[in-house]
């Protein structure tokens, strides 16, 4: 029963100074971070955009997709083609090259938007037969369609370069660039999700039937959910490439299990609530990064212990089934983390602390 | 021999067969626990990853002959996938359906990473289990095609295989228990059937065919890894997707058609040797487009 | 040759009429035929009751006029439109909404929510705007580009503002304002009932078909409804057409009934008529009751 408290006003005050304050922040972390800090704060920011976007999906639409690691590899592939200068590429690829691919070239921001534009263009056309499945169906068929586009990637040489991909990309991703893709990706999305669009979207996740019989058209409206969030896994994809430096199709990198990273990312976080998502991405690049000493030899209360490699996905894969089953909603259930709920907890706090 | 050639054609056949009734054995297991719990388990393919690395260990470390280990390693795998159920499904029985998708996802994922860390990424080789090959490189002639005699006992084995499986469903007690659960588990479970019993029953029985398709499959494809049972497992559901889920007749025309079409479109159009992967999911979109319910599968009308 | 003329005119006056005319619909499953025949419509700004017993093909009515069931022979007329081959949101969009046998609210949603969802459509269906303009009736939305306004918040405040308000009046007319801001689920039954029938009319809908909204209801929350049906219709200038079990609910408000048994029409008429109908009382008691 809880009306509104803030006024409109207040709270893009608050997100403004909040957004300078962030921008503060990194300014200084850029200054002062060592490379290897630096380098998984960016991370944070591209798993977020990820994240983000197929929590739109997953959790807000409930379309069950499994594909966003092919949306991701042909943001990355349309994105490093472009970014690529047509001597490298004419270097790198030894077993000849298109001519048109050889030549294209654009900056880097184009490039980041041509990738996206490329995956959203994907997303439209393989929508059209992926949304007409249901639930599981539709999640083994979005899997397979990023298995395809894996496959091609390593088959078709003369565009992707094959099993040997592209390398010596430009490390373009700097903290701006992340950081502002990601600060435009969760303004758009939620600005959707907060719209008579949003709420249809969360209707047909509730209930399909009752949706369409509101005068929703649900295909329609999943199809925009699927191509919004390919755009966006297509603008990560480019980042993570001009981040990687390098990329190629192997099944560990580009396969299913990045999917299913940005999986753990969101059922974390709480699938469905867009901040839980960028905590989600957070947690998820941190641990991921800290696990890495299980790989490496330490000493555990005195004992040598040898680095075993794989343990940190081990451990990951733990956390994720413990998760399931303990702990389903995640951090945030399906609550964002907005100025009225930080003033409700807060002024709860308060009462608590005035009681006791 | 010509690519037209009747015996290139019978060698092929003899492939596809073999393949799709490594599809097939897979294939049962999704069904059968889809056909009850309306659940993909995603897990099973790496549950026949596991029960081919329990062989590999079975001959190697305790050195025993290729048939118990093959024994022992079905039974391992039967009682992990009773146990995976147990620990990681069972709790999750009446929460969303896509809950308890993603905790199968979740348990693929961490059956994989197991065998990372304990068995090693490097690949081995399978053909350290016998002790003596020579039969693995007899080769038989018919109508002028050459097949290896493997071949026909992976063919033999599966088809003896199958009706041990039809005999258990359709004649024993179990079996029926198992199919009536599969319509209604509320009344099931009135009818004083232990309903966790039974579905713990066919966790295992699902999980004992897979490892023992893996181990056929490693004889013949010998690499062991632990990603082995992504793909096979993958393609597998969508076998049972083809043929109609729920239906184990089903689930064996399934795998025999992703095994023809594998295969010959392989053997006939070697350019696209490297799409193999990709065919079998252009067949499911295809087919839950053409006909959702399968080959075999019947009609569901949603209630409103 | 002057009778088929004749006939044919008639017709045309029925379809008149009738706001929304089943035209000897028949819907089969299979070897299984739920509905029959149907030939019969509701008029408008009547209260319509269909009756008969558990099968009888009732809620398979309902779903082929929505548009969920595609029907197997026959035509369905709505507002002089053919609907026949329209989808659900089409329909929708076109004035006719609905209630759910067991209730469909989406549960995760609050009641404000809820209502606003009914309202979306009136945003984002160029298609069934089509449809209208093709038949010489205004459509509901002029203006496009919705989404993007939507994204952008560039005129689209105002729009979002306007649709606040008409749902909250509209949950206050029901009598749900006390619990605006609470998720469906955390409602009681009757108020979810409410809810459902506040979603339905937030379509703004010219006929409104109520799958057994007094189903689980005790009498006096029966009687409540029926107060509460009646005062719908007035107040919102709305046909009715609903499908109920409680045969006090269906004698009491109802102006017309339609009896239906095995998927077949069996009676129609006023609610005496149907009390009095040989027929009906045995589809409902069994022929043993005749000679009694």
């Amino acid at each position: 029963m809880m009306e509104k408290k803030l006024k409109t006003s207040t709270k893009v005050w608050l997100t403004i100074i909040f957004i300078l304050i962030m921008g503060f922040l990194l300014w200084i972390a850029n200054r002062t971070f060592d490379d290897y800090k630096l380098r998984v704060l960016r991370l944070i920011a591209i798993y977020g955009i990820m994240a983000v976007s197929l929590n739109l999906i997953n959790g807000i639409t409930g379309v069950f997709s499994l594909g966003h690691a092919g949306f991701i590899l042909i943001g990355a592939y349309t994105a490093a083609l472009l970014t690529l200068t047509p001597e490298q590429k004419a270097m790198s690829f030894l077993f000849g090259i298109q001519p048109w691919i050889e030549k294209i070239h654009a900056d880097f921001f184009t490039a980041t938007i041509a990738g996206g534009v490329m995956a959203a263009l994907f997303a439209f056309l393989i929508g059209w037969p992926v949304l007409k499945l249901r639930g599981d169906y539709l999640a083994i068929a979005s899997l397979g369609f990023a298995e395809v586009v894996r496959i091609w990637a390593n088959n078709a040489l003369t565009i992707t370069n094959g099993p040997l991909g592209l390398k010596a990309l430009q490390e373009y991703s700097n903290i701006w660039w992340v950081y502002g893709w990601l600060l435009f990706t969760v303004v758009f999305i939620s600005s959707l999700v907060y719209s008579s669009y949003g709420r249809a979207l969360k209707a047909i996740r509730e209930d399909e039937i009752a949706a369409r019989s509101m005068g929703i058209n649900v295909f329609k409206h999943q199809l925009l959910a699927f191509v919004v969030g390919a755009f966006f896994a297509g603008v990560s994809g480019s980042l993570y490439a001009h981040w990687l430096t390098t990329i190629d199709p192997r099944i560990t990198t580009m396969g299913p299990m990045f999917t299913f990273y940005i999986l753990i990312m969101i059922v974390l976080g709480g699938l469905g609530s867009i901040s839980g998502s960028l905590i989600g991405a957070a947690i998820f690049a941190i641990l991921f990064e800290w696990l890495r000493n299980l790989e490496q030899p330490f000493t555990f209360f005195g004992i040598q212990v040898p680095g075993i490699p794989g343990m940190r996905i081990l451990v990951i894969s733990v956390l994720f089934i413990l998760v399931m089953i303990f702990w389903q909603r995640g951090i945030m259930g399906r609550e964002e983390l907005t100025w009225e709920n930080l003033y409700k907890w807060f002024s709860r706090l308060k009462r608590e602390g005035e009681k006791s | 021999m010509g690519i037209s050639s009747g015996s290139f054609f019978l060698q092929n056949l003899f492939n596809a067969i073999m393949l799709g009734g490594l599809y097939a054995l897979i294939a049962v297991g999704y069904t059968m626990v889809y056909g009850i719990l309306r659940l993909i388990n995603f897990a099973h393919g790496d549950i026949m990853m596991m029960g081919v690395y329990f062989a590999f260990y079975a001959a190697t470390i305790l050195s025993l002959s290729s048939i118990p280990a093959a024994i022992v390693a079905v039974l391992g795998a039967a009682g992990l996938g009773f146990l995976i159920d147990r620990i990681a499904y069972k709790p999750l029985r009446n929460a969303p359906r896509i809950s308890a998708l993603i905790t199968a996802i979740a348990m693929s994922f961490f059956l994989e990473s197991f065998a990372v860390v304990v068995f090693g990424a490097v690949p081995k080789s399978f053909l350290s289990v016998f002790k003596d090959r020579s039969i693995l490189n007899k080769v038989l002639t018919v109508g002028g095609a050459k097949i290896p005699l493997l071949t026909f006992l992976v063919i033999i084995l599966t088809a003896a295989i199958f009706a041990v499986l039809f005999w258990i469903v359709y004649r024993t007690k179990i079996g029926m228990a198992m199919r009536a659960i599969s319509m209604d588990i509320p009344t099931t479970s009135l009818m004083g059937i232990n309903v966790d019993m039974v579905i713990g029953f066919t966790f295992a029985l699902g999980s004992a065919l897979a490892a023992a398709s893996g181990i056929m499959w490693a004889m013949r494809y010998p690499n062991v890894f632990p990603y082995m049972g992504f793909m096979p497992g993958l393609k597998a559901f969508i076998a049972a997707v083809v043929g109609g889920i729920g239906s184990i007749p089903g689930a064996i025309v399934g795998g025999l058609v992703l095994g023809a079409v594998e295969i010959f479109a392989v053997s006939y159009f070697p350019d696209l040797s490297g799409y193999r992967d990709a065919f079998s999911f252009i067949i499911l979109i295809a087919i839950l487009l053409i006909k959702p319910s399968g080959i075999l599968g019947k009609k569901a009308i949603e209630k409103v | 040759m002057t009778e088929t003329v004749k006939s044919l005119q008639e017709e045309v006056k029925a379809g008149e009429e009738f706001l929304l005319k089943l035209d000897h619909v028949t819907m089969q499953f299979g070897g299984l035929i739920a509905v029959n025949d149907f030939d019969n419509g509701v008029k408008k700004l009547e209260l319509l009751g269909l009756i008969g017993p558990n099968g009888a093909g009732k809620t398979t009515v309902f779903n082929v006029v929505t548009g969920i069931y595609y029907p197997t022979k026959g035509r369905i007329i709505f507002d002089e439109i053919d609907i026949t081959p329209l989808k659900p949101h089409q329909i929708t969009h076109l004035g006719i909404a609905r209630t759910f046998q067991n209730i469909r609210l989406f549960y995760n949603l609050t009641v404000l929510e809820n209502v606003l969802v009914a309202q979306h459509h009136e945003l984002s269906n160029p298609d069934a705007d089509r449809i209208l303009k093709k038949h010489g009736k205004p459509p509901k939305n002029f203006e496009k580009f919705w989404f993007w306004r939507a994204v952008s918040k560039l005129g689209y405040l105002k729009k979002e503002k306007k649709m606040i308000e008409t749902a909250k009046e509209l949950i206050e007319r029901v009598g749900l304002s006390h619990v605006m801001h609470e998720k469906a689920s955390a409602l009681p039954y009757g108020e979810q009932r409410k809810l459902e029938i506040a979603r339905a009319l937030a379509t703004k809908p010219k006929l409104l078909l109520l799958d057994e909204p007094a189903a689980g209801m005790n009498p006096k929350e029966s009687e409540d409804l029926m107060e509460f049906i009646k005062r719908l219709k007035n107040e919102f200038k709305v046909t009715i057409f609903l499908i109920e079990h409680d045969m006090k609910v269906v004698m009491g408000i109802c102006e017309r009934i339609i009896v239906m048994d095995y998927g077949k029409i069996i009676a129609e008429g006023t609610p005496e008529q149907i009390q009095n109908n040989p027929k009906v009382i045995e589809a409902y008691l069994g022929k043993e009751w005749k000679n009694v």
